[in-house]
Parts: C-alpha cells; sequence; structure tokens
C-alpha cells in the first residue's frame, strides 16, 4: 500500500500529463469514469463477496442462484424436462381458449421476454467466459441454463399468479408484488414489503446496470471494432455516441414513438435468427474438428489446465455467463411474462422454462462453439464482443457488420425492456405519476451516456452486481412461496389429466367461437 | 329455415358496398334471412410486442371492440334495422380471412361477402385478405366491387 501511496505524484502527474496529450477527445471518458468508478467499487465487492474454495475465490452469490436452482429442479420433479414438450404445445396456442384472441398469448409473452434476455450476454459475456475461464465455461454454462429452467418456472408461475390488475385494465406484476402478496398472504406482510423493497432498488439498479450501461458499452465497442479499432472516429467519443443512443431509446421512452420500437421487436428475433443461422453455418465448415472442440469444452470444464482457479475458476465463469445472460432467479423475466392471458399461472411457468432453454443451451452454446471451434480464444488481447467478432470474422469476412447491427438491436431492445424492468420497480416505489415516471426516464438515458464511457472492466462489474443483487430477495421469496407453485402445478397437472383443461382443436374452435 | 349472410367489415368503404350487396340478396331470398356483420380487429398470436404494449393490451382489446361497435357496427345496424332487415353484428380479433371463413361454419351461412381493398404493397407481397378468404371459406364468397 505504502508503495502505491508514494507512486501516487507520480501517477497524477502522468495522467495530468496523459489528459493533456491525448487531446480533449479521451479527456470526457475519463472524467466520467473517474467519477463513476469510487461509488461503482463498494458496491460491486459487496454483492460479490466470496470465499476460498480449492485455492479460488467464489463469489457467494453464484451459489445462491445455482443452489437455488437445483432445488427448485428437484422441488418441482425436473419439471425443465417433464413439461418441456408441453411448454412447446402451449406456445403454439394448442391450448389457448378462442375467446381469448386478441389478448397476450403465450407466444407473446416468451417472445418479449426473450428480446429482453437475449443480447448482449449471449454474444458478449459467453465472449468473456470463455476468454477468461476456457471453453470448459461452456459446459458449466449449459448446465446452469438447464438447471436454470426450473428457476424461471417457478418466478413466471408466481408473476402470474400475484400480478395487478390496475384500475384502466393495465397489468403490474412482477416480485415486487409476489414478494408483497404473497407473503401477506401468510401473515407476514412486513417482511415481504421489506423484501419488494429491497428488489425494486435492486431492479433499479439492474436496469441502469445491466440493462444499460453494459448494452451501451459494448454497442459502442462494436462500433468502434467496424469503423478501424484503434483507428476509428469513434475512439474517444463514447460520450457522444452515448448521446445519440440516448436521444433514441429516449425518442421511444419518453417520446413514445411506437414505430421505433415496434420495428426493434420485429428485427430482434430476425436477428437472432440469422446469428443462430450464422454460428450453425461455422460449425458445418468446422465439421470435423467438433468432436475436439466438444473434447476441448469437457476436459477444460473438469480438468482446466490454463486457468487461473482451476475446476472452480472455469466452473464459477461458466455459472456467472449463464445467469446475466437468461436470468434465472433473477425476478426480471416474471415483470415480463406477467400481463400473459390465461386463468392457469402455471401455464406461464410452463411456457418460461423454455426461455434459460433458448437463450443460453441455445445462442450462447452456438457461440461458445464458434469461439472454440474457430480457436479465437486463444488470441491474446480480445475480449467482450470483439472476440465474438473476431471468431465470427474467420469464416466471413464481413460479419462484423452483421454483428455489429445484431447488437446494436440487442443492444437497444434490451435496453427497452429493461427501461420498463425499471420503471415497473421505480414506480412500485414512488407510486405510478407522470412526474416520477419521467425522472426515472431521465435517470436511465444519462446512464446510457455514462456507459458508453466506461471501459469494460467497471462497466461489466457493475452490471454484474446490480442484476445479481436482485436475486438475494426474489429467491428468499421463491423459497418461501415455492409451496404455493406447487399446488398451482398441482391442481392444472389433475385438470389436464382428467381432461378438464384438453387441447382446443379445429372443431371445438369453430363450435365456441 | 333462415339463411345466413356474412358480411366483413374492416371501416372502409368497401364495407358499405357489401352491406349494400347484402341487402340485395336478402331482398331476392326474402324474410328468413339473416345478415350477420362481422368485423375483424387484425390480429397474431404470433407478433412480437414491447412488455408496455403486453401489459397495456388487455384494456387496448377492450378499447378496439368499444370502438368498432360504436364507429362500425351500431351506425350499420341500426340503420338496416330501420330498413327492415333482420342483423346482427360481432367483433373478432385474428386474421380476416380464418376468422370469416370459421364463422360461417359456425352460423352454417349461405355466403361470405366482402367489398375489395385496393391493392396495396403488403397485397401484393403476401396476397390479399380476399385471396386468403376464397382459399380457405368452404362457402362461397362474393367480393363486392
Amino acid at each position: 500500500m505504502s508503495r502505491f501511496r508514494s507512486l501516487a505524484p507520480w501517477a497524477a502527474a502522468m495522467a495530468a500529463l496523459m489528459a493533456a496529450s491525448s487531446a480533449r477527445a479521451e479527456g470526457m471518458d475519463q472524467a466520467i469514469s473517474d467519477i463513476v468508478g469510487p461509488i461503482v467499487n463498494p458496491i460491486v465487492s459487496t454483492i460479490f463477496y466470496s470465499v476460498p474454495v480449492a485455492g479460488t475465490q467464489f463469489p457467494l452469490i453464484v451459489g445462491w442462484l445455482i443452489i437455488a436452482a437445483i432445488i427448485f429442479t428437484l422441488y418441482f420433479g425436473f419439471v425443465q424436462f417433464r413439461l418441456f414438450g408441453h411448454a412447446i404445445r402451449l406456445v403454439k396456442g394448442d391450448y389457448t381458449d378462442p375467446k381469448d384472441e386478441g389478448e397476450v398469448s403465450h407466444f407473446q409473452a416468451l417472445a418479449t421476454a426473450l428480446s429482453g434476455t437475449v443480447g448482449l450476454g449471449n454474444i458478449a459475456g459467453v465472449a468473456v467466459a470463455v476468454s477468461l475461464g476456457g471453453p470448459g465455461a461452456t459446459f458449466w454454462m449449459i448446465l446452469a441454463g438447464l438447471l436454470g429452467m426450473a428457476s424461471k418456472f417457478c418466478e413466471c408461475t408466481l408473476g402470474v399468479k400475484y400480478r395487478n390488475v390496475n384500475a384502466d385494465g393495465s397489468i403490474s406484476g412482477g416480485p415486487m408484488y409476489y414478494l408483497s402478496k404473497g407473503f401477506a398472504e401468510n401473515g407476514k406482510a412486513g417482511l415481504g414489503k421489506i423484501l419488494a423493497i429491497f428488489f425494486a432498488i435492486c431492479a433499479i439498479g439492474g436496469s441502469i446496470g445491466g440493462g444499460n450501461m453494459f448494452q451501451a458499452n459494448q454497442s459502442y465497442q462494436q462500433a468502434v471494432n467496424v469503423t478501424g479499432g484503434d483507428a476509428s472516429f469513434l475512439v474517444g467519443y463514447g460520450w457522444l455516441f452515448g448521446l445519440v443512443m440516448a436521444a433514441i431509446v429516449g425518442m421511444v421512452i419518453i417520446g413514445g414513438i411506437k414505430s421505433i420500437a415496434r420495428v426493434t421487436e420485429k428485427l430482434v428475433p430476425m436477428m437472432a435468427v440469422i446469428y443462430v443461422i450464422a454460428a450453425l453455418i461455422i460449425l458445418g465448415f468446422n465439421f470435423s474438428a467438433i468432436p475436439a472442440a466438444f473434447g476441448a469444452i469437457i476436459e477444460g470444464a473438469f480438468a482446466p489446465v490454463a486457468v487461473g482457479g482451476g475446476i472452480v475458476g472455469v466452473l464459477i465463469q461458466g455459472f456467472k455467463r449463464a445467469a446475466f445472460s437468461n436470468e434465472a432467479g433473477i425476478g426480471s423475466a416474471a415483470i415480463a411474462h406477467s400481463a400473459v392471458k390465461t386463468s392457469q399461472p402455471a401455464t406461464e411457468g410452463i411456457v418460461a422454462l423454455l426461455e434459460p432453454f433458448i437463450d443460453t443451451v441455445v445462442i450462447c452454446t452456438m457461440t461458445a462453439l464458434v469461439i472454440v471451434i474457430t480457436g479465437a480464444y486463444q488470441v491474446e488481447g480480445l475480449g467482450g464482443v470483439q472476440l465474438t467478432s473476431y471468431a465470427f470474422e474467420t469464416a466471413f469476412p464481413w460479419f462484423p457488420y452483421v454483428l455489429a447491427l445484431a447488437v446494436l438491436m440487442f443492444a437497444f431492445s434490451t435496453m427497452l425492456s429493461w427501461s420498463y424492468y425499471g420503471l415497473k420497480a421505480w414506480t412500485y416505489l414512488f407510486g405510478e405519476s407522470k412526474g416520477s415516471e419521467i425522472v426515472y426516464k431521465l435517470i436511465f438515458l444519462a446512464f446510457v451516456v455514462i456507459g458508453s464511457s466506461m471501459s469494460l472492466g467497471p462497466v461489466i462489474d457493475f452490471s454484474d452486481a446490480m442484476i445479481f443483487a436482485m436475486s438475494i430477495a426474489n429467491i428468499i421469496g421463491l423459497y418461501y412461496l415455492m409451496p404455493v407453485v406447487k399446488r398451482e402445478l398441482a391442481q392444472y397437472m389433475a385438470k389436464l389429466k382428467s381432461g378438464e383443461i384438453a387441447p382446443v382443436d379445429k372443431e371445438a374452435k369453430r363450435q365456441n367461437a | 329455415m333462415t339463411t345466413s349472410l356474412i358480411v366483413g367489415l374492416d371501416g372502409t368503404p368497401g364495407g358499405d358496398s357489401a352491406i349494400a350487396y347484402a341487402k340485395r340478396v336478402a331482398s331476392l331470398v326474402g324474410a328468413e334471412t339473416r345478415i350477420i356483420l362481422c368485423y375483424v380487429v387484425e390480429w397474431s398470436p404470433y407478433s412480437f410486442n414491447t412488455p408496455e404494449e403486453n401489459a397495456q393490451r388487455a384494456s387496448r382489446r377492450e378499447n378496439e371492440i368499444k370502438l368498432a361497435r360504436e364507429r362500425v357496427l351500431s351506425p350499420a345496424i341500426s340503420e338496416l334495422e330501420k330498413e327492415g332487415y333482420q342483423v346482427e353484428g360481432r367483433v373478432r380479433h385474428g386474421d380476416a380471412a380464418e376468422i370469416l371463413s370459421l364463422l360461417a361454419r359456425e352460423v352454417n351461412a349461405e355466403q361470405i361477402i366482402v367489398g375489395r381493398k385496393g391493392e396495396s404493397v403488403r397485397s401484393r407481397i403476401f396476397g390479399s385478405v380476399t385471396a386468403h378468404l376464397i382459399q380457405e371459406a368452404s362457402v362461397p364468397v362474393t367480393i363486392v366491387p
């Protein structure tokens, strides 16, 4: 420490010199980083309080999520495998009452929730995991995705069961509501309220962290990347990029320009499909290398060589990125899923278990396989979205441009979704008024600028910290309320078995219509 | 036995000519003719929405139904009733071609009458509602120019 202190004047002099020489451009970004950094760092180290396990630091919060996912998997009897087929039938609309036409369908609720989670976590986050944890991180990521399906099932069932129908007919749902109402049912209203408030505060943090700064940061990085890397005219103008992005987001969330949102919502699924197809083509080109890649993944998962922290280090990277990407146990999805039209809360829980599957088991795995198979993760000095971009570029030289567009689209739609989640948490705390909504939206926009001005490290740390913090209150609530979910599932399954709830066939549709 | 005629409406002038033709058919067939006006709000369960749109969907739907009844169905119904026709109205959400042909089976309709729509870019690419209706319907379809 004393050594650092003696270096301080020298460092300060250097910093001043650098600031002066590297022109005004760098100054703005640096200034923003300097202000935000000291505020963010203590929060990060609190959330990621780690204990040494097998010679490496294990963040307790990651264990918290994984243990919860394992418990839910066991408690609900492997619901993610048992009801996987049923989930697909529900999404297809096989069980949808024709009287519900014009309402939010299972498909729409799932698609909306997915557009909030499928995003940079799948492109940049996976790259971070593989570059830090090696190929083996992929294995743990997939495992965490499969387990996380049970957490999603639990939280989204509760989201529908305890949602609020407001006076104007709109629906508000999510952990804030199931925490306060679910605990109140058992005479623990006070505790429920505290958890709900804690969750809401963290959700606001998450909405400006992972749901905003991380997205803004990575889309700026990718924009720099495709316009010439270090020589790009954008270097040092992160704040300007952020301002433009904030302006566009602002047009939608404050200006109410729906057409922009609508275009994005249509382009995002298309981008996701293009992304997966491109990944499959690359895998096809490297068909002969697939067994070796799987070998590297399995070997890296259980007997990693070049990774600090050994097997636990790899596991942490995989689990962390999976949780960050699919948000199972975080509670965000419960907000998005709660608008569905159904009389059976369990149905939306069942549909929601597809979310981590699509997000993590399919899309994240594609990214990881491409990075592993092309050997891109062995290239020094690449991280985040740049690594993914490089991996795809080895097969398609033009792909960085497509990826840049995809990153922008994903980032934008994730920001829109999270601005909504954050807003719901905000209005839960401060009441539903136009004035308080505007305050939140302006704060949200300010962080778009901050996020694109800072370097990746602090942004990713802060994003992770806030998103994971949401899981503290949420999972306590899930443990407490999981018997409710079990009852909901049991009575739904009983009705399915007795035929009281049956698939709506065309014939019946005609008669009921 | 009552003869049922289905008239598809979407709030455009084409609907008026469809109603006019339905009246003519009804008077040719005789008194035992029921005209069913069906307003279809274009909607698909497989579209992509923002979370905000989903949260407000239920109240928007109510509103869409209310507007369709107030602005399109009610005026048409009261006019037809005044002229002595047997008439009823419905508002449905979904794909117009599918809804109209399902309704035709449900009420055992004699035919479906719709107005012809102008050609749009969308109809050039994906085919028009009327073209789909012709493919899908199980009863004769009359397209009124």
